[in-house]
């Protein structure tokens, strides 16, 4: 029986259960003319729920372990001479053929006897594997009903119990969230660590050279991997977006809040938030099409020599796409501003930028710095606008006309292509990953906070 | 008393009588005011300071007032009285159009300082608002210093060149309001951490430091306790002396104790405009009478 | 010492009027300044777009060639197509076809194009110049013809008028998107290319018609003017059916449990900071976490749009629980406290009252998160689908790239003036979906709105 067909049978057994249930409990009530503790449906989804998740939860396990059991069952049975000297993925390959054998699909030559043997013996395994698994379900599956409904009565608390099911499911859900958390940490710790038994943490967070070389199996060609030059790009390039980013969006901000009629709002506001919907792939196109072609022409007029890529290339372009996070998280933040200051300065006959600039700007300013923070640890964090448009170039230099490399672009650097979790061409990516992690959430940690000491000052 | 003759003042306020001159309460004529009982001295003089002759205001296509006319003289205190919603707070903000901060509100008709037209279009806002200050019901402290609070107002106009200047604006003002004493050894300390009551006053301290001619209050006090509550009444009562002030209030013995004249307000209309005494005594207007009774409001 | 009040306000008036053109002055500049500040944004929006449009909408047009091609017998000279006979397995019936196939696979179907393209320009064409006949058509053409003619074998001997994409080099030229003062050898086209594109255009044999191979086709190497996004659009939207089918149950749930039931204590508030800063964390170290967890421990497969909709997922979650609090956060508390002043659980309560009002705000936020998801790429390189693959994935388990992954490549590849317009189509077809799954949320929203 194939697993699609066992899960519809144990539906449509769960939809009899409720059936049942829901008679069951609706005689009851009559029979002995007492008001049941909840309503009939309620019994009806209990006993539906005590017929299925026992067996759905044997189910999820068992599809998870027995197919590595019966690998390992098969393995071991498998003659010596065929395995001896076999490499990791020559054992795979292996593996897969004498499950195509075992499921009846055939492999191309027909295979050897010795694997026909293990396939026999793979597909004997799989049989009884699925029987036994159905057996469980099944009997899983009958006794859940059985006594459920056999225990349905006036008082018991039907509702409650099915409600306590309810919370814990919607409890479940919100521990996916931890578990990324853990899960990002603990992998990034992990591979971390393995980088760091090949290169010597001081080595990648204080070295001034970045030259990986190539991961060559076998051979541990160890290259140099300073992780400055990386942090001074992925700085250079975020202080350029932050320059192009802070004055229009903030001021964006202000003018849409402080001066633009309805008019120019309800048409301005949204267009400069498609700005934030934009893939940031688009980005990078646009940065090495429009803005590189655009910085070379302009330094050609004057007489510089300007790359297409280059720091301040991508920089332009991570700006842009940052301009409506700034803007619109500022515009949060002065309107937060309560009119009462905005008058008490007009009152006293500021004029209108007088009142921004010397009373709603420094009364906002927790906040506006806030978003910076934030604004900030996305430009860090942003991927592929550099990957696209800085150019790649992992040196230490303070040009911003020239090519630059960032922590985001070397992660992906070394981690496409060949993967090969045993190098520390590779595992440096892990290593970059945690220190771009811990910038971040550090940023974003404070600016968490000051935000939200802001909103508690006008609240 | 002559005031007495006079039945309302939309009746009369739009002549240049002799008889609306003499109906300001100059002096001893109204030197006595009900109220507690206490007595207070108006310092009103004769002259005109704000003039409102036929002012309609309307949000988008509401008519908010109704073709108010009114004469404020110099140096009085005049209470705008009227259940809420009568348009007291809106005319109060038309005379030193805060109100052009609403982007719905139009104001039509015509209001005048010194006989100069306030709205006229070449009439600059930022130094109407110099001459005419105003207080807010909710005490708003800038989040600066209370020294920067009040100095706020003399840096932005220019008006003090040399710190000492603006040291002594400070202290003149801050003393002026009654404060000096409580917060002169902390005048680097924020101007929220201040009470209620101590924060309306340096509000008033700050409106004052721009020495304006008219001081606008919107229920001033409607957010502190009685006793800070008395404090500012006493405020507004030294401030009279040299200060033309128009203040709106809900309560109405605060009226009693503090305005030389009252205008009652009522669905956007000016019902009656008199010397406080003869509004809470003897009100020519049936709906006065109905609110000051109780009967509504 | 101190002035009197009217020798102050004397005072005060003249310093002010002096001073007030220059402040109005100041007021005017910065007002000034925010205005052009709202135009450059503006403008911004209108170059990117204005850019990316204009480079990609030609590219929906591509250089065909109308013309007949004949299955010439002498040149198709192999067996009938097998078929399956009484009693025969299907391994062996397979093993036939595949037989079939290969000979099939080794015809000469170039000679036909070479054939009909001689006859479409009139002339006798030397060896030598076969190479520069050859350069006109797509080289996938001569696999289009095979494919046609082993699904229908009866063309055996008919001639059939034949739409054939021209070459990249064909198209970038006749859209003039290569100077053509360029010396010879930079020039892509040989000139007796050049001209006979020249005479097929005039014969009206060469023409733009519209780009069906950019939406049927899958990426190309081989062939690159029939390179197309079907392969990208698929794994796309397997990713997206994996995303819409997890992150949005876990996300609603999670925000109905924080909102509604978790008790507040430091381990709610824990979790509520987690996932704000979860919401913040760049998408690469997800990408990060795919690699090292999905791949490395669990051994999915590389390039497969599960673990890409697996990761999408995870980015996504923090988007949707946030949107979803958010709108249950606004739902008004008298409308719980009617439910449970009536005797309602609160588990009744939050489904049969809370939840139905929330939903507009609900759907709107998965939609966006959805939205953001279907862009994303940096997470995407990292589990390997920036493979290159040629076939359309069946299954969210087969090898597979994306939209946003494809544009990555194309944007990449060395025929720089023909992949620029072919990558800006790409990104309008991207956008085109993202800004109707953003329309459709805003239609929502108005749809629904409600005001308490």
């Amino acid at each position: 029986m194939s697993n699609f067909a066992l899960i519809a049978t144990l539906l449509m057994l769960m939809a009899l259960a409720y059936h049942l249930g829901l008679t069951r409990s609706r005689a009851v009530a009559s029979s002995r003319d007492v008001r049941l503790h909840s309503r009939p449906g309620y019994y009806g989804t209990l006993v539906a729920l005590w017929c299925g998740l026992p067996a759905l939860v044997i189910f999820l396990l068992w599809s998870f372990l027995a197919p590595q059991l019966i690998d390992t069952l098969v393995t071991g049975q498998l003659p010596p001479e065929l395995v001896s000297g076999l490499g990791d993925r020559e054992m795979q390959t292996l593996m897969r053929r004498i499950s195509a054998l075992a499921d009846g699909r055939g492999v191309a030559g027909g295979g050897s006897p010795e694997e026909l043997a293990a396939a026999s013996h793979m597909a004997r395994l799989q049989t009884l594997e699925n029987i036994a698994l159905i057996a469980v379900m099944a009997v899983l599956a009958v006794a859940g009903l059985v006594l459920a409904r056999r225990r349905i009565s006036p008082t018991w608390r039907a509702r409650n119990q099915v409600e306590r099911v309810i919370t814990f499911a919607l409890a479940a859900s919100s521990a996916v969230a931890i578990l990324t958390t853990v899960g990002i940490v603990l992998s990034m710790l992990g591979e971390a660590l393995r980088f760091f038994s090949f290169i010597h943490p001081a080595d990648f967070f204080f070295g001034t050279v970045w030259n990986p070389r190539f991961s060559t199996a076998g051979s541990s060609g160890q290259g140099e991997f300073g992780l400055l030059p990386l942090l001074w790009g992925t700085l250079m390039v975020s202080a350029i977006a932050l320059l192009v980013a802070i004055p229009v969006g903030l001021m964006t901000a202000i003018y849409m809040s402080e001066y633009a009629s309805p008019w120019l709002r309800s048409i301005a506001k949204p267009i400069i938030e498609i700005l934030a919907g934009i893939p940031t792939i688009v980005y990078g196109f646009f940065a090495l099409t429009v803005i590189g072609p655009f910085l070379s022409m302009l330094g050609d007029l004057v007489g510089i020599n300007i790359r297409t890529t280059s720091a301040m290339t991508a920089g332009i372009a991570m700006g842009i796409m940052i301009i409506p996070f700034v803007s619109s998280l500022s515009d949060d933040i002065i309107t937060q501003v309560p009119k009462s200051l905005r008058d008490g300065a007009l009152g006293l006959g500021a004029t209108k930028s007088e009142t921004i600039r010397q009373v709603v700007l420094p009364a906002a300013l927790p906040g506006i710095v806030g978003a910076f923070l934030l604004a900030a640890s996305r430009a860090i964090g942003e991927t592929m606008i550099v990957v696209l448009a800085a150019g790649n170039n992992p040196v230490l230099h303070a040009n911003p006309f020239e090519a630059v490399s960032t922590i985001t672009v070397t992660i992906v650097n070394q981690l496409t292509g060949d993967m090969d979790f045993a190098s520390p061409q590779s595992l440096v990516a892990f290593a970059l990953g945690l220190t771009l992690f811990v910038i971040t959430l550090g940023l974003n940690v404070i600016a968490l906070v000051v935000v939200r000491k802001y909103r508690q000052q006008y609240e | 008393m002559d005031t007495s003759t006079h039945s309302s003042a939309s009746s009369s306020a739009n002549s240049e009588s002799t008889n609306a001159r003499e109906r300001a309460p100059s002096g001893a004529m109204s030197s006595v005011s009900v109220g507690n009982g206490e007595n207070r001295v108006s310092k009103a003089t004769d002259k005109v300071k704000l003039k409102a002759e036929g002012v309609n205001v309307f949000y988008g296509d509401t008519q908010a007032i109704n073709g108010i006319d009114l004469d404020i003289y110099e140096n009085e205190v005049l209470a705008f009285i009227g259940p809420s919603g009568c348009g007291k707070s809106t005319f109060l903000r038309c005379l030193n159009r805060m109100n052009d901060t609403i982007d719905i509100c139009r104001v039509e008709g015509k209001i005048t300082l010194d006989e100069r037209d306030i709205y006229a279009p070449d009439r600059d806002v930022v130094l109407l608002r110099a001459q005419v200050g105003i207080v807010f019901q909710k005490p708003n402290p800038f989040p600066k210093s209370i020294y920067e609070n009040i100095a706020y107002g003399p840096r932005l106009h220019g008006l003090a060149k040399r710190k000492a200047e603006l040291d002594d604006i400070v202290e003149s003002s801050l003393r002026r309001a009654g404060l000096w004493d409580e917060v002169k050894d902390r005048l680097d300390k924020p101007g929220t951490g201040l009470s209620g009551g101590q924060q309306q006053r340096l509000c008033i301290a700050r409106t004052v430091a721009v020495s304006p001619d008219v001081i606008l209050m919107d229920e001033p006090c409607s957010a502190l306790d009685p006793i800070a509550t008395a404090k500012v009444e006493q405020l507004i009562d030294e401030l009279s002396e040299s200060y033309t002030i128009v203040m709106v209030t809900h309560n109405m013995q605060q009226a009693a104790r503090v305005a030389d004249r009252t205008a009652f307000f009522h669905m956007g209309d000016l019902a009656e405009v008199d010397t406080t005494d003869n509004i809470f005594t003897n009100p020519q207007d049936q709906r006065t009478h109905d609110y000051i009774t109780g009967r509504f409001g | 010492m101190s002035l009197t009040i009217e020798q102050r306000r004397q005072h005060r008036l003249e310093t002010i009027e002096k001073s007030l053109s220059k402040r109005h002055r100041k007021e005017n500049t910065f007002r000034r300044l925010g205005l052009v500040a709202v135009l450059t944004g503006l403008t911004l929006v209108a170059i990117l777009f204005a850019s990316i449009l204009s480079k990609g909408v030609p590219a929906f047009w591509q250089a065909t060639l109308y013309t007949e091609v004949t299955f010439d017998p002498d040149v198709i000279d192999i067996a009938p197509k097998p078929e399956r006979q009484e009693g025969e397995t299907q391994y062996a019936y397979d093993e036939r076809m595949t037989q079939w196939l290969t000979q099939a696979g080794l015809v000469n179907w170039q000679s036909l194009i070479d054939a009909s393209l001689e006859q479409a320009l009139g002339e006798e064409v030397e060896p030598r110049q076969l190479r520069d006949l050859r350069a006109l058509v797509a080289s996938g053409e001569r696999y289009a013809l095979r494919d046609r003619f082993t699904e229908d074998p009866s063309l055996l001997g008919e001639t059939v008028s034949l739409k054939m994409l021209a070459s990249a080099d064909v198209d970038v030229w006749v859209k003039g998107n290569i100077d053509r003062d360029l010396p010879d050898a930079r020039l892509q086209l040989s000139p007796q290319s050049r001209a006979w594109v020249d005479v097929l255009q005039e014969q009206d044999v060469l023409r733009q018609s519209f780009s069906t191979s950019l939406f049927m086709n899958t990426d190309s190497r081989s062939s690159l003017a029939s390179a197309g996004l079907a392969g990208a659009f698929m794994g796309s939207l397997f990713m997206m059916m994996v995303v819409i089918s997890l992150s949005v149950p876990l996300g609603v749930s999670s925000a109905i449990y924080l909102e509604e039931f978790a008790p507040k204590n430091r381990l709610t508030d824990l979790i509520e900071i987690n996932i704000n800063n979860l919401a913040a964390v760049p998408s690469i170290v997800f990408g990060l976490l795919g690699a090292s967890i999905f791949i490395g421990y669990l051994r999915l497969p590389l390039s497969a749009p599960l673990v890409g909709g697996l990761v999408l997922t995870l980015m996504t979650l923090p988007t949707i629980i946030i949107a979803t609090r958010a709108s249950l956060r606004s739902i008004p508390p008298s409308i719980r406290q009617a439910a449970l002043g009536i005797g309602a659980s609160r588990v009744q309560t939050v489904f049969h009252h809370v939840l139905p009002l929330a939903l507009p705000g609900i759907l709107t936020g998965s939609i966006l998160g959805v939205a953001q998801a279907l862009g994303e790429t940096a997470p995407l390189l990292l589990i390997g689908m920036n493979a290159f693959v040629a076939n359309v994935p069946g299954s969210p388990m087969d090898q597979s790239t994306a939209l946003p992954v494809q544009i990555y490549l194309w944007q990449g590849n060395e025929l720089r003036n023909f992949f620029e317009a072919r990558t800006s189509a790409a990104i309008i077809v991207l956008l085109g979906l993202m800004l109707s799954l953003n329309a459709l949320a805003i239609w929502l929203r108005k749809k629904f709105e409600t005001r308490w």
